[in-house]
C-alpha cells in the first residue's frame, strides 16, 4: 500500500473506488462532528453532510507513520474499532503511505518504501510519530536499519508539512521516560524544532482525535488551536472530572472506597481509589473508545490514571488522590440557621454542675473574704490602740511641756516683779 | 465665710444639673417616631425569587470566582461546602426543609444593602459605608480597625470577619462593583440558569416583584416583597413561598435597626432627665458616704484630741 496512491486523488474518488457507501462515510463524519463540536474550523459549521462534502473534495492526505519506543497501542486503538468498517474507512480517507505495523514489506523493501514515500510527498505529508525517542548515548538504544531513531525522525520530519505526536510517549516521553529513564527517552518536540507539531497524549489517545487533526489540516490547511503543551484545545481543554458520568456521585459524596465494595459495584465516584480525573486534561469522559458507550477506564470501574499528563501518570501513586483545583459546591445544602441547635439534657446538666461548682467556690471564697475583712478590722483596731497609746504619751508630754511652760512663765513673772 | 471643697463641688453640681435641664428643654423637640430613610439616587440591587430557584448553587461558585476567592473547601477538602457565609463566602444557597412535609424552599443569602445599614451605623471609623449614588455598602480595608462591631450590629449577620491571618478582612457582598464598572452583571446573576436572582435598579426590581405577585396570586407568602420596607428598606429584595422568618430573614418592622437604636438613645437623654436622675442619685450616695466619714473623724478627734485628717 506504500506508494500505490497518488496524492492528487481526492477522498471522494478514492472512497468510490474502494466501494465505501455514502451512509458509512456520513456516519463517520457525524462521529467527527461529535468528536470536535468546537475548536476545529472543519466541524465548526453545521452538519455532517457539509463536513462530508468538504472532506470528499479534499486531496487524500498522505500520512507517514513512524514507530519508536512504543507498544503499538496507539496503532491498535486505531485498528481495534468495534465496527471493523470504521478502521477501514479511516484508512480509506487518509493515504497511509508508510506504517511498519500495517505494511507487508520488511527489511530492505520497507526501507525503500519509506524513502519512496518521503520523496513522493515531500513537503506535503503529515508525519505521525508513535513512541518516544531515546537520546542518551547518542541515541544508540534504538536503531532502525542501522541508524539511530533520532536521525530517522529528523530525516522524516525535515520534509514533513506537519508532525503529529500520537500517544504520551511521542508527546513527552511516556512509559519509556519514567524514572530513571535509562534511554533518555523524550518526546518529538524535544528533538524537532521549526515544524508545526501537534501532541495527542493519551495511552492510547482516541483515534478520532488523530483523524480530526489530519482532516483539519487537509481541508482547512491549518492545524487546530493548541494549548501551551501543543495539545489541541478541542480535545484537551477540559479535565475529565468536569464531564465525568460519575460526577453526580462525587458531588453527593458517594465514593467507592475499595475495589468491589458496595460503592464500586453501584458505580459511585472513584476519586478515593486514586482517580486522577480532576487533574487530567482529556476528552475521554465524553468520547469513549471503540465507538462503544462506556468503554473507557472510569466507565468500566477503573480509576483514571491521568495518562495524558506528564506529571501525573508515572509520577504519582495509583492510589494517591489528587487535589481538586476548582472545587464546586456539593449537592447538599446548609440549613438556614447553621449555628443554632437544641440544648441536650446532658449538656444542660454539665453546664449546671459547672455553674454550681463555681457558685459554691465563690461562696466559700466570700466567706474567706469576710474573715479577712474581720482581720482588717482587727488591724485597724490595733492601729487605733497604738494611736491611743501614742496619744496618751503625747498627752503626758504635752502636760509636762505645759507644766514646764507654766514654770517658766512663773519664773519670768517673778523676774519681772523683781525688776519692777 | 470660707468655702470648703465639698461645698464648692455641691454648688457646681447643682448649678450644672439645673442648667442642663434648662438647655435640654429649650432644645428642639424629638424627631418623629419613625426615621425616614432616604433612597440613594441610583440604587441598584438584587431580586431573588425563591420560588424559581432550583438550588443549583451556580451562583455560589460564580460569586467566589468573580471575587477572586478560593472556593471554601474547609469542610471535606473536595467541595465548596461552607455551612454559612464566611470569610471566603459572600453568597450562599441554603435550604429550608420543614420536617412536617410542608413546602421546602431554597434561599440565597448575601448582603441586603440596607437603605439604612446597621453595619455602617455601628462602624466607629466608617470602614463600612453606603455609596450615596448606587447604595452599595462597601468595606474599606484601610479604615477598618478590626473591632467587628459590624458583624454584631448587622441584623442579617452578613459581614463576616476573617479569623485567620495577620491582616484580617471583613467580607461581604459588594454587588460585584468591579464587574459593574466593566459593564458586567454581578457574578451570581450572570450565571443563574432560571433567573431566580436578577440585578437591576431597585425601583425596577420592585416593580418586577409586584408584577410577579399580581400575575401569580397565592404563589407568594403574604404577597409581600421582603425588603420593600423591612428594616427601613433594603436593596436586595426577596420573594418566597414560605414565611421569610423561616428563611432566616427576621421580621424587623419598617423601622431600620439604626433608627430604632437612635430613637431609644434619644429617649434616654430626653430633657436630660435620666442622666440628671442618675447624677442626683450618685450625689446622694456620695453625700451619705462622706457624712459617715466626717462623723467618724469627729469621733476620733474627740478620742485622741488630735485633728482628724480626711
Amino acid at each position: 500500500m506504500a506508494n500505490s496512491v497518488k496524492p492528487e486523488i481526492t477522498v471522494q474518488s478514492h472512497l468510490e473506488a474502494a466501494g465505501v457507501s455514502r451512509r458509512d462515510f456520513l456516519r463517520l463524519c457525524s462521529v467527527l462532528v461529535a468528536t470536535a463540536p468546537a475548536g476545529l474550523a472543519l466541524t465548526k459549521t453545521g452538519s455532517a453532510a457539509e463536513v462530508a462534502a468538504k472532506i470528499a473534495a479534499a486531496r487524500r492526505p498522505s500520512v507517514i507513520w513512524l514507530h519508536f519506543q512504543d507498544c503499538t497501542g496507539c496503532t491498535e486503538t486505531l485498528l481495534r474499532t468495534s465496527a471493523p468498517d470504521a478502521a477501514h474507512l479511516i484508512l480509506d480517507i487518509i493515504s497511509l503511505d508508510y506504517h511498519e505495523t500495517l505494511m507487508a514489506a520488511s527489511g530492505e523493501q520497507a526501507e525503500a518504501a519509506l524513502r519512496q514515500a518521503i520523496a513522493d510527498n515531500a513537503g506535503k505529508y503529515v508525519l505521525v510519530v508513535e513512541g518516544a525517542i531515546p537520546t542518551r548515548d547518542d541515541g544508540v538504544y534504538m536503531q532502525l536499519a542501522g541508524r539511530p531513531a533520532v536521525q530517522v525522525v529528523k530525516e522524516a520530519a525535515g520534509k514533513a508539512a506537519a508532525i503529529i505526536a500520537i500517544g504520551s510517549c511521542a508527546s513527552w516521553g511516556g512509559v519509556p521516560s519514567s524514572d530513571p529513564n535509562p534511554t533518555g527517552a523524550v518526546g518529538v518536540d524535544t528533538v524537532i524544532s521549526g515544524k508545526p507539531i501537534v501532541n495527542l497524549p493519551g495511552c492510547p489517545p482516541n483515534p478520532y482525535n488523530l483523524l480530526a487533526v489530519v482532516l483539519e489540516y487537509v481541508t482547512m490547511n491549518r492545524l487546530p488551536e493548541l494549548d501551551d503543551l501543543r495539545r489541541p484545545i478541542f480535545a484537551y481543554e477540559r479535565v475529565i472530572h468536569e464531564n465525568c458520568p460519575r460526577r453526580a456521585h462525587f458531588d453527593a459524596g458517594r465514593f467507592a472506597h475499595s475495589f468491589g465494595d458496595e460503592g464500586h459495584r453501584k458505580g459511585w465516584c472513584l476519586y478515593k481509589l486514586g482517580c486522577k480525573g480532576p487533574v487530567t486534561h482529556a476528552a475521554c469522559s465524553t468520547r469513549h473508545f471503540n465507538e462503544t458507550p462506556g468503554v473507557w477506564p472510569i466507565g468500566i470501574g477503573a480509576p483514571c490514571l491521568g495518562c495524558t499528563e506528564k506529571n501525573v501518570v508515572w509520577s504519582m501513586g495509583t492510589a494517591e488522590t489528587v487535589p481538586i483545583h476548582l472545587a464546586t459546591p456539593p449537592d447538599t445544602y446548609p440549613p438556614i440557621y447553621s449555628s443554632a441547635g437544641k440544648i441536650k439534657t446532658g449538656a444542660a446538666v454539665l453546664v449546671g454542675a459547672i455553674a454550681g461548682a463555681v457558685g459554691s467556690a465563690s461562696w466559700v471564697a466570700s466567706q474567706r473574704f469576710r474573715s479577712s475583712e474581720e482581720a482588717g478590722a482587727e488591724r485597724i483596731a490595733m492601729d487605733r490602740a497604738h494611736a491611743f497609746k501614742d496619744a496618751a504619751a503625747a498627752r503626758i508630754e504635752a502636760a509636762e511641756w505645759k507644766k514646764e511652760e507654766v514654770t517658766t512663765e512663773k519664773a519670768e513673772a517673778a523676774e519681772r516683779k523683781k525688776e519692777d | 465665710m470660707a468655702i470648703t471643697r465639698r461645698e464648692l463641688i455641691t454648688t457646681i453640681a447643682k448649678a450644672g444639673a439645673t442648667g442642663a435641664v434648662a438647655v435640654t428643654a429649650a432644645a428642639q423637640p424629638l424627631r418623629a417616631e419613625t426615621e425616614t430613610v432616604s433612597i440613594p439616587s441610583a440604587a441598584v440591587g438584587l431580586l431573588y425569587d425563591a420560588t424559581i430557584c432550583i438550588g443549583c448553587k451556580a451562583c455560589v461558585a460564580a460569586c467566589a470566582e468573580a471575587n477572586g476567592e478560593t472556593p471554601d473547601t474547609r469542610g471535606d477538602g473536595l467541595h465548596q461546602a461552607p455551612s454559612d457565609l464566611n470569610d471566603l463566602t459572600r453568597n450562599i444557597i441554603k435550604l429550608y426543609k420543614p420536617t412536617d412535609g410542608s413546602p421546602a424552599s431554597f434561599v440565597k443569602r448575601q448582603c441586603m444593602h440596607c437603605l439604612d445599614p446597621a453595619c455602617a451605623a455601628g462602624c466607629p471609623f466608617q470602614a463600612l459605608h453606603k455609596d450615596p449614588e448606587s447604595g452599595i455598602v462597601y468595606w474599606t480595608a484601610d479604615k477598618c480597625i478590626g473591632c467587628r462591631y459590624c458583624t454584631i450590629t448587622c441584623p442579617y449577620h452578613v459581614p463576616r470577619f476573617q479569623w485567620v491571618g495577620y491582616n484580617p478582612r471583613v467580607t461581604k457582598c459588594e454587588l460585584c462593583s468591579h464587574r459593574l464598572a466593566q459593564g458586567l452583571k454581578p457574578g451570581c446573576t450572570s450565571v443563574c440558569p432560571t433567573g431566580a436572582v436578577i440585578f437591576g435598579p431597585r425601583t425596577v426590581l420592585l416593580m418586577e416583584a409586584k408584577h410577579r405577585i399580581s400575575q401569580n396570586p397565592g404563589r407568594y407568602f403574604k404577597d409581600k416583597v421582603y425588603g420593600e420596607t423591612d428594616n427601613g428598606g433594603t436593596q436586595s429584595l426577596y420573594l418566597a413561598r414560605v414565611p421569610f422568618e423561616d428563611l432566616g430573614l427576621p421580621e424587623l418592622g419598617q423601622e431600620s435597626v439604626p433608627a430604632r437604636t437612635l430613637r431609644w438613645q434619644r429617649r434616654f437623654y430626653q430633657y436630660f432627665a435620666l442622666p440628671a436622675l442618675l447624677y442626683a442619685g450618685l450625689v446622694q450616695v456620695i453625700r451619705k458616704s462622706v457624712k459617715g466619714h466626717v462623723e467618724e473623724a469627729h469621733e476620733r478627734e474627740k478620742e485622741t484630741g488630735l485633728r482628724a485628717q480626711l
